[in-house]
Order: C-alpha cells, then sequence, then structure tokens
C-alpha cells in the first residue's frame, strides 16, 4: 500500500508539473501540444547531466539536474514560441511536430554518445542507477523524493503567480482578449513569450521527474510512453486552474501508479485482470472524465488564435 | 510570356509546391548538420546515401526489388495522409488516425488469422472498425465538445493495449510476433495481380499501390466535387453558420472523423495482409505510420495528389536512413529530418504570404512607374497611365 502510494505522488507531481505548464501556455493564448516534446527533452538534459558529471555531492546533484533540465525545456520551448507567436504559425501542428522532433532528437543524441563510447553497442538507453540516489530520502520504509517538495512548492508559486500578481492577471488577459489587453499597453507578443516559456520549464522539470521516478534507466526512443498528454487532459478536467488540476492529478497519478503495483495488492491480484487493462486504465478513465466534464468546459477565449493586431 | 510567368508565381498550387520544396530542402539541409556534428567525415555520404535509398542497391534489378518495398510501405502511408487531410480540410486534427491504423491492424489480422477469411472481407471489417472508432471520437467532440486531439491520443493508447492483447492470441509460441500470413491462410493475402513481376518478383507487391491511387482521386473528387463535400468543409470553417444554413453540423462532424478513420484502418489492412510485416504483440508505442501521414499531409499541401508524391517522399526517406553508416550514425536520423520537414511545414502559410508581399510590392513599383500590365488573374493587357490613373489597382 506503501508502495501505491509512493508512486501515487510521484506520477501526480509529474502530472501537476507538466499541466501547469500547460496550464501557463494556454492561459497567456498559446496551445502548447508539443509538452511532451518538452518533457523529453528536460529528461534529455537532465539525463545528460547525470551521466556526464556522475560525481557530484547530493545536493549540488539535484540543483544541477533541475537547473539543466528546466533550462533544455526552456530552450526547445522557444521553438513553439517563436513559430506561434512572431510567424503565426498553426500552433497544433508545431506542438505535433515538436513531439516527433523531440523522440527523434533525443534517439539521435544519446545514440551518438553511446556509439562514442562504445561502437559495438547502439543502443538509446542512458543509465543513472546511482545518480538516482541523489534524489531519495527514505523516511521509514517510504521513498521521499526530493522532486515530491519541489512539486508542492511550484504549485504554490504558480497559483500565487496567476491569481496575485500584476504579471499573472496580465497574462490571463492576453489568452482571453489579446486586443483589449492591447489596448491598455500590455505587450502580448511579451507575455506569450513568457507564457511558453514558463511551460517549457515546467515541462522540462516534468519531464526529468517521470524519467527518474521508478527506474534508473531510460530508453529514450520511447519518448514519454504518452504522458505529455495524459498531463493535458488533467489540464482540462482541472479547467485551467492549479487547486483544480493538483486534485485531478493525484486521480490519474493514482490510476497510472496501480498498473505498476497491482499484483502486490492482494484482492486485485486475485482479480487476474490482465495488465493490458491496467495500463488502459489512465487512458479510459480520462476519457470518460473528459465525456463527462467538458460540456461545461471554458478554455481561455482566445486561445490558438494566432493574435492579429489589426482584428478587434 | 513574363506575364504568364507572373500569373503562374501568383496561382495557389505553384506556391504551395514551392513552399513545401523549401522545406524539404531546409530540412535536409538541418539534417546534413546535425550529422555533421556528430562525425564531420562521413557526413556527406551519410546523407546522400539516405537520398539515393534503393538506388544504393548494386544492380538494376535489386533496385525495383527495393524500390517495390518502398511501394509496398508508400501504400499506407498514402492512405492516413489522406485520414488526415480529410478531417484537416473539415477543421478537425485528427491525431487519432495512429490508434485507428492499430485497431485496422488488430481486425485485419485477427480475421486473417483467427478466422481465415479472404481478403476483401478482412479489409472490409478493418474499414467497418476504423470508422467505428472514428465514429466514436466524433460522437465525443460533437455532443461531448472533447476536444478530438486529446480524445485521439487517449484512443491512440487504449487501442495499442486493446490490439496487443487481442493478437497475442494468434501469434507464434516462441516469439512476440503475429503469425505469418503466408503459412496460414493465403486466402487472406492481398492479391498481386501481376504487380509483383513489375518489380523483379517481389511478392510483396500487391494491388495495394493502384488502390491506395484510386482512393486518393476519390478523396479528391468527394471534397471538391460534391454537394456532401462542399457541406462537410462548411461545417469546418463555421459551425454555426453551417447550422444556421440547415446543414447537420454534428452529423457531419461524426461521418468526417468516421471517414478519416476507416481510411487509415484500410491503410493498414493493406499494409500487413502482404505480409510483409509481422505484428509485435508486445509494443510499447504506437506505430509511427500514423504520425508520418500527419507529415506526409502538410508536406503535400493538403492535396490529395500533392499526398500522393509527399508520401512517397517520406517513406523514401525513412527507408533510406537503413543506408546510413550504423556504426556512427543512426537510422533515426530519417524520423528528424521528417519532423523537422513538417515543423516548417507549419510556416507555410509565412511563406506564401511573404511570397505575395513581394510580388504585390513589385506590381505596385511596375505600375508605379507606368507601363503595360495585364490585368490580373487574366493575359488581356492594359496601359496603364503615366501618374498611375486607368485602373483599379
Amino acid at each position: 500500500m506503501l508502495l501505491l502510494l509512493q508512486y501515487t505522488l510521484l506520477y501526480s507531481s509529474v502530472l501537476i508539473l507538466v499541466a501547469l505548464g500547460g496550464c501557463f501556455s494556454e492561459h497567456s493564448g498559446v496551445i502548447n501540444l508539443g509538452l511532451e516534446g518538452t518533457m523529453v527533452i528536460g529528461a534529455l538534459g537532465g539525463a545528460l547531466t547525470m551521466h556526464f558529471m556522475p560525481n557530484l555531492p547530493a545536493p549540488a546533484m539535484i540543483i544541477m539536474v533541475i537547473l539543466i533540465s528546466m533550462l533544455a525545456g526552456l530552450v526547445y520551448s522557444l521553438l513553439l514560441a517563436v513559430a506561434s507567436v512572431n510567424f503565426k504559425a498553426d500552433q497544433t501542428i508545431v506542438g505535433t511536430a515538436m513531439n516527433m522532433l523531440a523522440v527523434a532528437a533525443a534517439t539521435v543524441i544519446v545514440k551518438a554518445i553511446n556509439i562514442a563510447a562504445n561502437p559495438d553497442k547502439p543502443s538509446a538507453t542512458l543509465t543513472y542507477i546511482a545518480q538516482k540516489k541523489a534524489f531519495i530520502v527514505n523516511i521509514g520504509s517510504f521513498e521521499f523524493n526530493w522532486f515530491m517538495l519541489v512539486t508542492v512548492i511550484a504549485l504554490a508559486a504558480a497559483y500565487v503567480l496567476l491569481y496575485k500578481t500584476k504579471f499573472g492577471l496580465r497574462l490571463m488577459a492576453c489568452g482571453e482578449h489579446p486586443q483589449a489587453a492591447a489596448s491598455v499597453g500590455i505587450s502580448v507578443y511579451k507575455m506569450r513569450y513568457s507564457g511558453v516559456m514558463i511551460s517549457g520549464l515546467l515541462g522540462g522539470l516534468g519531464g526529468i521527474v517521470y524519467i527518474t521516478s521508478g527506474v534508473s534507466e531510460w530508453k529514450f526512443e520511447y519518448g514519454v510512453a504518452g504522458f505529455g498528454f495524459l498531463a493535458l487532459a488533467v489540464m482540462i478536467f482541472g479547467q485551467w486552474k492549479p487547486q483544480r488540476i493538483a486534485l485531478s492529478a493525484l486521480l490519474f497519478g493514482l490510476f497510472r501508479a496501480l498498473s505498476n503495483v497491482y499484483d502486490g495488492i492482494g484482492f486485485l491480484k486475485s482479480l487476474n485482470i490482465p495488465s493490458s487493462i491496467y495500463n488502459m486504465l489512465p487512458y479510459i478513465i480520462s476519457l470518460v472524465v473528459l465525456a463527462l466534464t467538458s460540456k461545461k468546459s471554458r478554455a481561455p477565449k482566445a486561445e490558438g488564435i494566432p493574435y492579429d493586431k489589426g482584428m478587434r | 510570356m513574363k506575364n504568364k510567368l507572373r500569373s503562374a508565381l501568383k496561382s495557389n498550387a505553384f506556391q504551395s509546391i514551392v513552399a513545401s520544396l523549401l522545406c524539404i530542402i531546409v530540412g535536409l539541409i538541418i539534417g546534413f548538420i546535425v550529422l555533421l556534428i556528430i562525425k564531420p567525415d562521413g557526413a556527406w555520404k551519410g546523407i546522400t546515401d539516405l537520398l539515393k535509398n534503393f538506388f544504393n542497391r548494386p544492380n538494376g534489378r535489386l533496385t525495383l526489388k527495393y524500390l517495390g518495398n518502398t511501394l509496398v510501405k508508400t501504400a499506407p502511408l498514402i492512405m492516413c495522409s489522406l485520414s488526415i487531410l480529410f478531417c484537416y480540410k473539415v477543421g478537425l486534427f485528427n491525431i487519432g488516425a495512429a490508434g485507428q491504423y492499430c485497431v485496422g491492424v488488430g481486425i485485419s489480422l485477427y480475421a486473417a488469422l483467427a478466422w481465415g477469411l479472404p481478403w476483401w472481407l478482412c479489409m472490409l471489417l478493418a474499414l467497418v472498425a476504423g470508422a467505428l472508432m472514428g465514429a466514436i471520437v466524433g460522437v465525443l467532440k460533437a455532443y461531448c465538445n472533447v476536444n478530438e486531439v486529446i480524445s485521439g491520443i487517449m484512443f491512440n493508447w487504449i487501442s495499442l493495449y486493446a490490439v496487443n492483447m487481442l493478437l497475442s492470441t494468434v501469434k507464434e509460441s516462441t516469439s512476440p510476433y503475429t503469425i505469418d500470413i503466408s503459412r496460414k491462410s493465403v486466402r487472406s493475402m492481398l492479391p498481386s495481380l501481376g504487380m509483383d513481376k513489375l518489380f523483379s518478383d517481389n511478392r510483396y507487391v500487391t494491388i495495394a499501390i493502384p488502390l491506395a491511387i484510386i482512393i486518393a482521386v476519390a478523396v479528391y473528387i468527394i471534397l471538391d466535387k460534391t454537394r456532401f463535400g462542399y457541406e462537410l468543409k462548411a461545417t469546418g470553417f463555421n459551425k454555426n453558420a453551417a447550422k444556421y444554413a440547415g446543414m447537420a453540423e454534428k452529423r457531419n462532424i461524426i461521418v468526417t472523423i468516421a471517414i478519416g478513420g476507416a481510411l487509415a484502418a484500410l491503410g493498414a489492412a493493406m499494409f500487413y495482409l502482404t505480409g510483409y510485416e509481422q505484428w509485435h504483440c508486445s509494443l510499447s508505442s504506437v506505430p509511427a505510420m500514423g504520425f508520418n501521414g500527419i507529415a506526409a499531409a502538410f508536406l503535400g499541401g493538403l492535396n490529395p495528389i500533392g499526398c500522393l508524391l509527399s508520401s512517397f517522399f517520406i517513406q523514401h526517406i525513412t527507408e533510406g536512413g537503413a543506408y546510413v553508416d550504423k556504426m556512427t550514425y543512426s537510422s533515426e536520423i530519417s524520423d528528424l529530418i521528417s519532423s523537422i520537414i513538417i515543423y516548417l511545414c507549419g510556416f507555410v502559410l509565412f511563406i506564401k504570404f511573404m511570397m505575395n508581399k513581394r510580388i504585390a510590392r513589385s506590381e505596385e513599383k511596375r505600375a508605379a512607374s507606368g507601363h503595360v500590365e495585364p490585368l490580373p488573374g487574366t493575359d488581356t493587357a492594359v496601359i496603364v497611365e503615366e501618374n498611375g490613373k486607368g485602373g483599379d489597382e
């Protein structure tokens, strides 16, 4: 049961971080479908840090990994920012392209590194068994991961930033009616850039949390197994509000964790449900939940529409 | 002559082709730079090997055979890109095409291996299954306002796991792959009707390619020349206006995604019923064919005939990735190039806008300096006065 709690908190942290990122971006008016790709790039950045600097002391390791994955995610999200804000490209295509690009780029980079180290074994896997121990603090038999603390801080900071500061309110204005915001003197371009860059930060962080949760190596050919899109569903179910995002993330994290730990739980194991059903469960639950709640869904009004100064 | 050239420059089709070619060239250049960064010596050979694909083979006969292989894989890509194109024209992004492709694989292989049905029945069942899946996504969008991108992604993963479960019942006992169709149920395999002779007795080449081309032409006719297609496009432009005009917009959305699903699933049947590949029953990610279809659709300028060409090109470089030197590079470089190309396709609108701006500016200059000018869109000449009067410009 403790294992279930642990995995639930870990997966929920990933979902909260990435969903908050998507939330910032969509509040500023840019649909960020490339969150999955941003997670992969952030994960790549963090994994490369651990690969090339394996002997740092624990606090330094944590800080470096967090900083570099956030930076990697931020730089990658600039691809979306430039395309959608300056070039008025279709945000869904750019996002999808970023997802495909990230997985391909990560595979090429990791394979190049592995081949340079050992030409006989080209693989797209990076391992970090020893380095991962830096992130974990054992409280009794419960493995507390520092990333859980980071998530709580991020959640609180996001709530304050969005609802209690000038910056946050202006950001939300750009997603609801950018022309009205522009008429008061807010630079919509700068706000949208900030929104997308913050989503890149959080997405990158979510990526590194995902690949260090529970496993000690990651095969980059798999990307992040659809987690970025699960986070988007969490964001929609949470109606773009940080408090509700946290609750919906816990729900989805629970179901995702179940597929990992179900044979440890007595009565579930006796039901003999095949593992594929457990794998499908988070996605089925998301669909059901979305079907029931999207009728009254209130997305930011101007999201997805490229900002045109000339329009009303 | 110059006027004909100028009016050609303004035509939408020409601009789309130029924009797509630009995307391809820039994508290839960036791929070349990546190869250079990894290892400078082999980069030129790497990129040319990737582009040559089957021309790398030593003799003409083998070249034809591997051309046949590329064509076998192009047919499903054409179908997937048609699926994306059809839905995009109606304003919907059918990213669930990958999941519908999976469902097509599952149903057609199961019908072939477990029930031994003839090939046309397997294809029909796959088509119906894909249409059903698409219809569910459509119903969720029309009645529950669920974004079709999110529901499409969810269904991608659900269908992957479901198909893995289903096909595990018809797999080999010692390997995770499904049973080879040619051993189990020969009448489920697509007939080749002599196509295999054209490609040096490549037994995988079947009627799939001509069928895909016929379906592409059919999609073009439906979208552009029928009332049904017009209604669908109108619903895509403005749902409420279409409803006001009396079109059943909810039904249109559902039918559109259902057709998209049917196309993608049919593509899957066209590929797996040739026996070229067997399905890996513990596949952990959705097959890339559905997502490459997005690339092919946009690269083809969202035109069914353009999709035929762009699908062939994308498959060509994907196969070409297998020829790069595996000791230094990885075959994923072709995926990298494809994804850069589709990223750049998002800028196509901007490229066209820039081209039109330059054309308009040069025309203004010519009008201001005053000389014979063709009326826009025609070939008749009009004498424009020195002071600019005498026209509508």
